[in-house]
């Protein structure tokens, strides 16, 4: 898959500057992954659920969008976009060590559970689909006040066998909102492969169904997810409807942490994947490219890790909640 | 001060409070030029345009879900359920996302949100336009649960539901709509959520319930009062939170308690009520407390002696106070 110089400059019309963040956000998304596996796998950490492989196409949404104007309804593997949108390490490893300070939820909810009200990424429960009607809501609201803000949605393959799914598309798709539902396919929910969830091999080809485009994307191939997440946010941006985007995209890890692929796919496939990891592939494209020097990938990953080291301590001198707060926030509290 | 219907008090309490805030609108099914199937917003769409009153494909959890995004966006919508019974595929949304979107938020979210929809039967109606599940929801912490039983209320309490910072539930019963009329004035008032009601002073019998079955009963306690007994009744307006305090005060000045409702009693409002009693107001007790309502049968059927056996009536009523007054 490896292209000059000038084929990827005039596929994306990406600068060198912007290249290098992309690739800079998928690190960072993928060491801090790894750091709360193992904080899980120490026994420091109850669960975790991770964006392995999933983060090219996150990272391309994220560096798309407004921080703070657009709308996020995201998912639980979405790890990476927060993280693009100001959401910081620390905050995570907050929420995995379940201390108070956690942005999330103040340690009530499971991690990966996202939320935060300064970014507008909406709270998250467990109950899968539920978002995509929340983000056609949201995105109602912005255009009833004529504002050009964009809501992006995200569900894994599995979720789209929800009806809030059908729901949620048919709904923007009528009154042409301004969302953009991205379904993140890594062809499993947890054991459960895509041929058992649908008929039909590309969840993209719905979009017919309801009038709108369908878009799919190699979800490991970072530049092509850039060039078509800038598409569908200038779409929606303009008020020309609603976009699906199906990114083809990895499960490099298992479910959970609670769960064990290996029981369910066979060590070749799981090889194979490991081969198609966007995250050596861009850095391989890159380096190709000229845009990154050899040993600069190693001295940002250096410089994350110390950012990491310094969150975990941080996070982990952090309190607990206080067993006296378990009765707030039923009901919003008087003065906010 | 002007006499009006029941379903005009709430489209008037809607109506007033869209013409002052303008981050009010509705969805639902059918709420738009036809005005909802009973009519309760009538005339809204006219006056407030397509999107503040918007027709909904018929997808019940889309109705709830759409809501709950625009309230974190800014807006106070209404979701409007055809009918109590259609409520099902928007439970998800209900009870896992709206009800837990503040607590699980950390106080960072809030679900600004009143679902209204007709409840309750007596109007041939049968399994699956009758049903009166409200105690599902009362279940819940997170949502607030009200149930008018008058259009004095059903104005005031639409209005507090508007202003609320948290989902409502707000049921109307639909026999209450055209059958119920009171006294209404004109303008801006709010009637609180979370308060019951003395609707009638009494010493013998305290007598609990709310929505249509506080008219049916009233209509019982007035036949015992022709014999000399003084029945209290209390109509209860909210189902989440419970109003204690006044339903023990009531139970434990009167000694002996009735409570009345339209749905069947395992598991329900009634014995939640009859619980705090038991808690609260043991050693004021002179009876058993005891309780009315329909039958343990999985909803109302349609032809009219099966009907009227699922039914909750003033002579039902009547037999059970005579019986606890007699005690």
């Amino acid at each position: 898959m490896a292209m000059t110089r000038t084929e990827t400059k005039a596929r994306a019309g990406l600068d060198a500057e912007t290249l290098r963040l992309m690739y800079r956000h998928m690190l960072r998304s993928r060491l801090l992954d790894e750091r709360l596996w193992v904080l899980n796998r120490q026994g420091r950490a109850p669960f975790w659920i991770s964006a392995e492989g999933h983060e090219a196409v996150q990272v391309a949404f994220g560096m798309n969008l407004r921080p703070g104007y657009d709308w996020i309804a995201p998912y639980y593997r979405d790890l990476a976009l927060t993280l693009v949108l100001g959401m910081s390490p620390r905050d995570h490893i907050l929420s995995v060590l379940q201390r108070a300070a956690d942005p999330n939820s103040g340690g009530r909810q499971m991690p990966a559970h996202y939320g935060c009200r300064r970014l507008n990424i909406i709270t998250t429960g467990s109950p899968v689909g539920t978002q995509l009607l929340h983000a056609a809501g949201i995105a109602l609201a912005s255009r009833m006040r004529g504002e050009d803000a964009v809501t992006l949605t995200s569900i894994g393959e599995g979720g789209t066998s929800e009806g809030d799914f059908h729901e949620a598309l048919n709904f923007a798709a009528i009154h042409k909102l301004a969302v953009i539902f991205l379904v993140e396919n890594n062809g499993f929910a947890i054991s459960v492969p895509w041929q058992k969830q649908m008929a039909t091999q590309d969840v993209a080809d719905r979009a017919k169904g309801y009038g709108i485009p369908g878009v799919i994307v190699d979800g490991c191939d970072a530049i092509a997810c850039y060039r078509a997440a800038r598409e569908a946010v200038k779409r929606a941006r303009r008020g020309d409807g609603p976009t699906l985007i199906e990114a083809k995209v990895l499960r490099l890890t298992s479910h959970s942490s609670d769960d064990d692929q290996r029981r369910y796919r066979n060590a070749e496939e799981l090889e194979a994947e490991r081969e198609r990891d966007s995250l050596q592939r861009f850095k391989a494209t890159l380096e190709e490219l000229g845009v990154m020097q050899a040993g600069e990938a190693d001295e940002m990953r250096a410089e994350l890790v110390l950012e990491l080291d310094r969150a975990t301590d941080e996070a982990e001198a952090s309190p607990l909640p206080s067993p006296d707060t378990a009765m707030l926030h039923v009901y919003t509290e008087p003065g906010g | 001060m002007p006499k009006k219907s029941y379903i005009e008090a709430i489209r008037d309490g809607i109506r007033e409070e869209m013409e002052r805030d303008p981050r009010v609108m509705i969805l639902g099914e059918d709420v738009g030029a036809k005005g909802g199937v009973f009519g309760v917003t009538e005339g809204l769409q006219k006056q407030f345009g397509e999107w503040r009153v918007l027709d909904s494909p018929l997808a019940e959890s889309l109705i709830v879900g759409v809501a709950i995004g625009a309230a974190m966006n800014g807006l106070r919508p209404i979701a409007e359920i055809q009918f109590q019974d259609f409520i099902m595929p928007a439970v998800d949304q209900i009870i896992s996302e709206a009800a837990k979107i503040s607590y699980r938020s950390n106080g960072d979210w809030n679900v600004p949100m009143v679902l209204r929809s007709p409840f309750g039967g007596g109007v041939h109606g049968a399994l699956y336009h009758s049903q009166s599940i409200e105690a599902i929801f009362a279940h819940i912490p997170g949502l607030r649960v009200v149930v008018p039983s008058n259009p004095y209320d059903a104005k005031g309490m639409i209005i507090s539901a508007l202003r609320d910072p948290d989902p409502v539930l707000y049921f109307e019963h639909k026999r209450a709509y055209r059958a119920i009329k009171g006294e209404v004035p004109d303008g801006e008032y709010t009637v609180p959520l979370d308060r019951a009601r003395v609707v009638r002073e009494g010493t013998d019998i305290a007598l609990f319930s709310y929505g249509m079955m506080v008219h049916t009963s009233l209509e019982a306690v007035d036949r015992l009062a022709a014999d000399g007994f003084s029945c209290e009744v209390v109509d209860l307006r909210s189902l989440r939170p419970f109003d204690r305090a006044a339903i023990v005060e009531s139970a434990s000045k009167c000694g002996k308690v009735l409570i009345v409702q339209e749905a069947n009693l395992a598991v329900s409002v009634a014995s939640e009520v009859a619980a705090i009693i038991a808690e609260d107001c043991f050693e004021s007790l002179d009876a058993p407390v005891m309780r009315l309502g329909g039958p343990e049968i999985p909803a109302m059927p349609f032809s009219p002696p099966l009907e009227q056996f699922y039914l909750v009536t003033p002579n039902k009523v009547e037999a059970k106070l005579r019986e606890l007054a007699a005690y």
